[in-house]
């Protein structure tokens, strides 16, 4: 019976297969996107076609080379220094990467902590917790993500930093509430039942249930950590000078708008693909890990 | 929400705010950069230095100068701006009208155009065109204001230059105001010729802060209809012989409004925030282009002021949205 069953198996499509179909285009088209800008950081010192930083001011403000005045060799033009946008918009998305990955899962790595303790434990963890969140909320996220890049300087450590100081509620508020509500589910009160200890039971049983929840977030949260990036370099306290950025670009872009509006809209088009990609791909991983629809 | 939790959360708003002011001054206060020595000329002898640290109370330890601004913010005086030497209280007072009226523009934009979407896909619900509602509602929804603010800088000022991208007013025209609300005054006084020019100035920004609201309260609103339209109360009036339009407007809409003001009211506060970035973009003369000039010239005391500020306002948007769906449902009220 045991080689019947083995020679048998039955057939379904893998997990992988039947997860991918159930996301439907949302989870394609965002994977896509996603998977293009990871590509082109990767890949950035391959692709592009100049050095992002070579100045060449004898050719500055060329518009795109399918336009009157451009030229083949700068497919998007130049800036007003001469450097090649094109090249500077592929070395922008590294920048962009590096923020979204670990800003987003350094912000989900404390926010689930501190929603599983609030969730768990309740009494004054829970109440601290909260008004913590409290007043958290009474922040403007935009302007108080500017301070703390301010105070702390220039780079991408206090990108990332004031990006996790701003957003670990995000995750800490979800986090909290669907762990309350699994912990009255019937399968918590059954590993209850059975003398599980409370660490065993966030480990083993509420952790694995958090996981659709926290990936969707986790995907939205790298969109925004991109958009925050955008928003401290185009305030001119991101990373140093010299690297390029999109918010950067889209800076010195404003001030020649009139003149060569293609250096503001390109970074702008790149934005808008990546943080589309990110919520599309949020919006698609839900429907597959989601437990209910999964059945 | 019932009446004892709003007292509970009337009583919470002075101790967030004590968290909100303390954090921001230690996080300040662990900065590298000295304001001072950004204000001193070369030269200045440390004797110099040192009465300008002492005027502006950055000589003594964090705690202390934390409770001598307490103190002085109780009553009233929240410091001096280091970079504009004006009381920050004036300043923010001059500033935070421009920002209240581009925010109230915005939201009765967003409020309009939600509602129309939102109407407009009840309507073909099931159809084809549905397709199209959600998925315009979705795009709207992903791109946030600021992006909005450049892309419809592009289009509207640079592309068809149709509007004014910068300013709060055109400098050319010169009108004394009696207040700071430019807009609402000129209103008021029946001047509509200022009040054009002022609405050529804000209408971008303020469609780039409506956009993704409107896409919200569209989105929301539309879940909310589609469900209390299945609700018994919607069956029986349709049975009873109402026609689509009037069980729309008289049954199901009002009972789909509570959950939009509830969730669609906390979402004000996302759009004041975003009035920072935007005001920046289109230079327009608020106090969240304020703050970012008061962060960059590391202004201390403005910054604490203009934060504060803007905390006052959150919470007072969020308990004045907890009333109102108190209001508005009559569960609640009795409850």
């Amino acid at each position: 019976m045991a080689e019947l069953a083995l020679d048998h198996p039955v057939q379904r499509p893998s997990r992988w297969i039947a997860g991918w179909r159930r996301g439907g285009p949302k989870l394609w088209i965002g994977a896509t996107l996603v998977g293009v800008l990871v590509l082109v950081a990767l890949l950035a010192p391959l692709i592009a076609p100049h050095n992002p930083i070579e100045q060449d001011l004898m050719s500055a403000q060329l518009p795109p080379a399918w336009t009157d005045g451009g030229e083949p060799a700068y497919l998007f033009g130049t800036d007003s220094l001469g450097r090649c946008v094109l090249s500077r918009l592929i070395y922008s998305a590294r920048t962009a990467v590096a923020v979204a990955l670990i800003a987003a899962s350094l912000a989900a790595a404390i926010g689930i902590a501190f929603g599983l303790l609030a969730g768990s434990f309740g009494g004054w963890i829970d109440q601290l917790t909260s008004r913590l969140i409290d007043v958290w909320m009474a922040f403007p996220p935009v302007l108080l993500s500017i301070v703390l890049a301010a105070v702390i300087g220039a780079g991408l450590t206090s990108v990332i930093t004031a990006i996790v100081v701003v957003d670990w509620t995000r995750f800490a508020r979800v986090v909290r509430a669907e762990t309350l509500v699994q912990l009255q589910r019937d399968y918590a009160a059954a590993a209850r039942v059975i003398g599980l200890s409370r660490g065993k039971i966030l480990r083993l049983e509420i952790l694995p249930n958090l996981v659709p929840l926290v990936v969707t977030l986790l995907s939205v949260e790298m969109g925004i950590a991109i958009l925050v990036e955008v928003i401290l370099s185009f305030v001119g306290i991101s990373v140093t000078g010299d690297t390029p950025t999109w918010g950067g670009m889209i800076a010195e872009g404003r001030q020649i708008v009139y003149q060569a509006p293609w250096i503001m809209a390109l970074p702008i088009g790149c934005i808008i693909s990546s943080v589309i990609g990110f919520n599309l791909l949020g919006d698609g991983l839900r429907t597959v890990l989601d437990p209910v629809q999964r059945r | 929400m019932r009446w004892g939790e709003i007292i509970r959360r009337l009583v919470l708003i002075p101790p967030t705010l004590v968290g909100v002011a303390v954090i921001v001054f230690v996080l300040l206060r662990v900065v590298p950069g000295d304001p001072i020595a950004m204000m001193i000329p070369p030269g200045a002898s440390p004797a110099d230095i040192d009465r300008l640290r002492a005027f502006y109370g950055l000589d003594q330890s964090i705690p202390q100068q934390f409770i001598t601004w307490s103190g002085q913010a109780l009553s009233g005086h929240f410091g001096r701006s280091i970079s504009l030497h004006q009381q920050v209280f004036e300043l923010v007072l001059a500033r935070l009208p421009a920002t209240l009226e581009l925010a109230l523009l915005a939201t009765l934009i967003a409020v309009v155009l939600g509602l129309i979407a939102a109407l407009i896909g009840t309507q073909v619900r099931g159809r084809r065109a549905e397709w199209l509602v959600d998925g315009g509602v979705g795009i709207l929804l992903s791109i946030p204001d600021f992006l909005w603010a450049l892309i419809l800088l592009l289009l509207f000022g640079v592309l068809v230059p149709l509007l004014p991208i910068s300013g709060r007013i055109d400098p050319e025209i010169d009108v004394s105001f009696h207040s700071n609300f430019y807009l609402i005054e000129s209103l008021l006084t029946a001047r509509f010729d200022v009040a054009s020019a002022l609405l050529h100035h804000m209408i971008l920004p303020a469609l780039a802060l409506a956009l993704p609201f409107a896409a919200l309260l569209a989105r929301v609103l539309k879940t909310s209809l589609a469900e209390a339209e299945d609700q018994d109360y919607a069956q029986v009036a349709r049975a009873r012989g109402f026609s689509r339009p009037k069980i729309l407007l008289r049954e199901v809409f009002p009972n789909a409004l509570i959950p939009t003001v509830a969730l669609g009211g906390v979402q004000v506060t996302l759009l004041l925030g975003g009035t920072v970035l935007v005001e920046r973009i289109f230079s327009y003369e608020g106090i969240g282009n304020m703050a970012i000039d008061a962060v960059i010239n590391r202004d201390f005391p403005l910054i604490q002021g203009l934060i504060l500020t803007f905390a006052v306002l959150f919470i007072a948007i969020n308990l004045a949205v907890d009333l109102l769906v108190t209001l508005l449902d009559p569960r609640l009220r009795h409850g």
